[in-house]
């Protein structure tokens, strides 16, 4: 196909050509961010827990006046919940993944350091490696005499005095590999304060933070020999096989209900909903942006068949002179699917340029990675098909027009 | 003239009703679009306290220890139980609140209801008369009642109306946490939004149950929430253990109803500042921040990022619609070559044409408008059956509404100016010859 005589079409039409090349440029910038966007919340969506997610349930609990040991309570309900039928394994927490609601500290490799070397999350709780379901990479699991009481431990850090204060912890390997790169942990000592020296004694596959917004960060969690009391804001968590968290979650609900009928059930849930929940606002987001891309496309897919409707009108009479002279349909017919090609490929470099503008943009102000090169031939595929599904029908109509026409008057 | 153009405007329109149609959807899906996430955006960055935010400041001080000090570094963002009340028993602006959040079992005295839990604010006296909470009944705690660790408590409406059937409560006994408190008043729904006071609990569409006396919250040690952050050794407490002196968890705020008062308000936390590094217990150079409401909103960066991408994505989308309106336009007008080189042949000016068609284009951005206005309407739908805690709030408004109208036919208007200039250029004698 020849492409001169179509420039020198568009060329009588430069203004009407430059508002389409423009809209596809626009409509191809914003669809490749968007992609973009999408798949960085589905990536986002998916993020690791380390935890058996589809055999976990989470409770909380909490005492209208606060139980005299708390302690005491505390092993009580856990007792309690290990006997509720078809219940694997149960443990106290201070926090979940994906929870939200986090407790963090300040990690420094050097007590006198100035700055914190990073800022990780503090799990506190008993029995969480077996009842989480986390893979123990190296090293031990914390055993029952690692544990200090969480009030015992508060007062030795206002005194200053070590002794009563725990003395080792479990990291993540994330973690361990940001810390001390490409060096065996184990036995490595982590200051949370300048009298809270952790000794690294094993290491987890991976464990993610309660707000674990931001990626590369996600791992950054250790578990804390602290022995927590029974408070609302700790949870209980219990592992089962899949098929029967409903009922274990019942019954374990009516478990501590009888055990105390004055307590206040905060929270209730399995894991799956923990997670569905944290990523709600991914999710709908995801959701929007497919929304405007679709409606990006069809306005511009129907923006295309307005002008090209127009041209077909117009150039009638040139048609059929084609024809008369024996032009084929065909002919007539990839004109102008050769005439949306050329308009969509100018709007496509254009559009790459701006997509990349775009991206610098929201790198500055969202903090979102650079845009990979392959979401450029993506957008470049989707408008080039729009255009030619958009330029099919007039096309058609205009190939359709009979050589007769050239002899008539319009 | 305007009913005749206005005529022909719509003549033209009906010929080509495809094309039309087509541009008033694309106006309409645009600013449907825009004006939804326009109205969110709106709503989230609104002023909480219209009227009064100007005189109420956020005062930050800085007490942690000289490890990591660096120059031009933000204080924390909130303050320690022991400067707060410093300040507070300082009295130096015209009034003055100490805060924290929390939350508090509620025992009712109706068996039929179980225990539950709400959402608690622990501050002091003047809280109530500095943000303008209306009360319905009684009137808030004094400070001496607070000095006093009163069992006094002030009830949202809808737990008034919950526990007590929406009577006066006041003088009655509500049981919270194991101890009897006597109802002194009980606020009219309140709910300002951002719940600027406090960001820590949750930005939108969040309100305290129950408020009651900091000083009582102390002593009877019950459940915080929110954020605590310590340096040194501090521990930020748990349980009935309160954060050590090294931890930051409570908001000051004060009422300064002159910039001279809050010019030399911050001149006294300067000064507070060095008293208390004479005393030893600052240990670097004063840093004081005072920030009025939406000053420290905007600093706080209160609305989501979520939302404001969305608001560029729709004006994009809007972008689009409009060179795609800008096209069409063109295209209908060049159509109409014969028809407007007769009306110029006939002695039309060029300013007639220009306005006729500037008609016809405001026609579509009229309509199209009107069609935006209610896919906003669907769209603000939607949003509000998202699971965001500030989706509740996205309500269009009159002066939402007003503005929807106002940038569909301006929108229109524009992208109706090069077509109609375009058109007016035609020669009109050629144009008759072709024919």
């Amino acid at each position: 196909m020849d492409i001169l005589p179509i420039l020198s079409t568009l060329r009588r039409h430069k203004l009407t050509s430059w508002l389409l090349i423009l809209e596809i440029a626009l409509t191809c910038a914003i669809v490749c961010n968007a992609v973009f966007l999408i798949g960085q919340r589905l990536q986002r969506m998916d993020m690791p827990s380390g935890v058996a997610e589809h055999e976990l349930l989470q409770i909380q609990v909490a005492d209208v006046t606060a139980p005299s040991n708390p302690y005491a309570r505390l092993a009580e309900d856990v007792a309690l919940l290990r006997q509720v039928p078809r219940v694997i394994s149960v443990a106290s927490s201070n926090q979940v993944p994906f929870g939200s609601s986090s407790s963090n500290g300040n990690i420094r490799l050097d007590p006198a350091q100035p700055e914190r070397t990073l800022f990780a999350t503090t799990y506190f709780g008993e029995n969480l490696v077996p009842t989480l379901g986390t893979r123990l990479v190296s090293g031990r699991d914390l055993q029952p005499d690692d544990f200090v009481d969480v009030e015992t431990a508060l007062k030795a850090l206002g005194t200053g005095e070590s002794k009563s204060l725990p003395h080792v912890t479990l990291i993540t390997q994330t973690l361990a590999e940001r810390l001390w790169p490409g060096q065996n942990p184990l036995g490595r000592i982590i200051y949370l304060t300048p009298v809270v020296g952790l000794r690294v004694v094993g290491v987890l596959d991976s464990l993610a933070r309660p707000n674990a917004y931001d990626t590369a960060k996600a791992q950054y969690t250790m578990v804390v020999p602290i022995r927590m009391g029974a408070n609302k804001d700790q949870s209980y968590l219990i592992r089962t096989r899949p098929e029967d968290r409903a009922s274990v979650l019942t019954a374990a609900l009516a478990a501590l209900k009888k055990a105390d009928p004055q307590r206040v059930v905060t929270t209730k849930r399995s894991f799956d909903e923990v997670r569905r929940k944290f990523f709600q606002d991914d999710r709908a987001m995801a959701g929007m942006l497919v929304g405007v891309i679709v409606a990006l496309l069809i306005v511009t897919a129907l923006g295309i068949v307005g002008l090209a409707s127009f041209w077909v009108a117009q150039r009638r009479r040139t048609i059929g002179v084609r024809r008369a002279l024996g032009a084929t349909r065909g002919n007539i017919l990839h004109y102008f699917q050769t005439e949306n090609f050329l308009l969509a490929t100018i709007g496509i470099a254009l559009g790459m340029v701006l997509a990349y503008g775009i991206n610098l943009f929201l790198m500055l102000h969202y903090e979102l990675p650079r845009l990979p090169a392959v979401y450029f031939p993506i957008g470049a595929v989707v408008l080039w098909l729009i255009g030619q599904v958009a330029v099919l029908g007039p096309a058609l109509r205009a190939a359709a027009v009979p050589p007769v026409v050239a002899t008539r008057s319009v | 003239m305007f009913s005749y153009y206005l005529d022909l405007a719509l003549r033209s329109l009906r010929r080509n009703k495809a094309l039309t149609a087509l541009m008033v959807v694309a106006i309409a899906l645009g600013i449907g679009a825009s004006m939804t996430t326009l109205t969110v955006l709106h709503v989230l960055s609104g002023d909480p306290l219209p009227g009064k935010s100007a005189q109420l400041y956020y005062a930050q001080v800085d007490p942690q220890d000289i490890k990591g000090m660096q120059p031009n570094k933000e204080p924390p963002d909130q303050v320690t139980l022991i400067d707060g009340l410093n300040l507070l028993h300082a009295g130096r602006a015209d009034h003055q609140a100490l805060m924290s959040g929390g939350s508090v079992p509620v025992q009712p005295e109706q068996s039929s209801l179980d225990p539950f839990y709400v959402e608690a604010r622990y501050t002091t006296a003047d809280f109530f008369a500095m943000f303008d909470a209306p009360f319905l009944y009684g009137h808030g705690w004094t400070a001496a009642d607070g000095e006093a660790k009163a069992r006094a408590v002030v009830i949202a409406r809808s737990l008034n109306d919950k526990l007590f059937g929406g009577a006066n409560s006041v003088g009655r006994t509500l049981r919270m946490a194991g101890t009897s408190f006597r109802v002194v008043g009980v606020l009219d729904s309140w709910q300002p939004n951002p719940h600027f006071y406090d960001l820590n609990t949750g930005s939108y569409a969040y309100g305290e149950q129950v408020f009651l006396p900091l000083q009582t919250m102390l002593e009877l040690r019950l459940d915080r929430n929110g954020s605590t952050d310590c340096w040194g050794n501090g521990g930020g407490g748990v349980g009935s253990i309160l954060p050590s002196d090294s931890c930051v968890w409570l908001q000051f705020w004060a009422q300064l109803d002159s910039p001279a008062k809050a010019a030399a308000y911050k001149e006294f936390l300067v000064h507070y500042s060095q008293d208390q590094k004479a005393l030893g217990r600052f240990e670097r150079a004063p840093n004081v921040r005072l920030r009025n409401v939406m000053q420290w909103l905007d600093y706080q960066m209160v609305v989501p990022d979520d939302v404001r991408l969305q608001n560029g994505l729709a004006f994009g989308f809007l972008l689009v619609c409009l060179v795609n309106t800008v096209g069409l336009m063109l295209a209908k007008f060049m159509r109409r070559a014969g028809e407007l080189g007769v009306r110029r042949a006939l002695g039309a000016s060029r300013r007639a044409l220009f306005a006729q068609l500037l008609i016809e284009s405001g026609v579509v951005g009229l309509v199209g408008g009107f069609g935006g206005l209610l896919l906003a309407l669907f769209g603000l739908w939607l949003v509000r059956q998202r699971p965001s805690a500030y989706a509740a709030l996205a309500h269009l408004d009159l002066s939402m509404l007003f503005t929807t109208f106002v940038l569909a036919v301006c929108a229109t208007l524009l992208a109706g100016l090069l077509p109609a200039w375009r058109a007016c250029q035609i020669a009109p004698t050629l144009q008759l010859k072709s024919n």
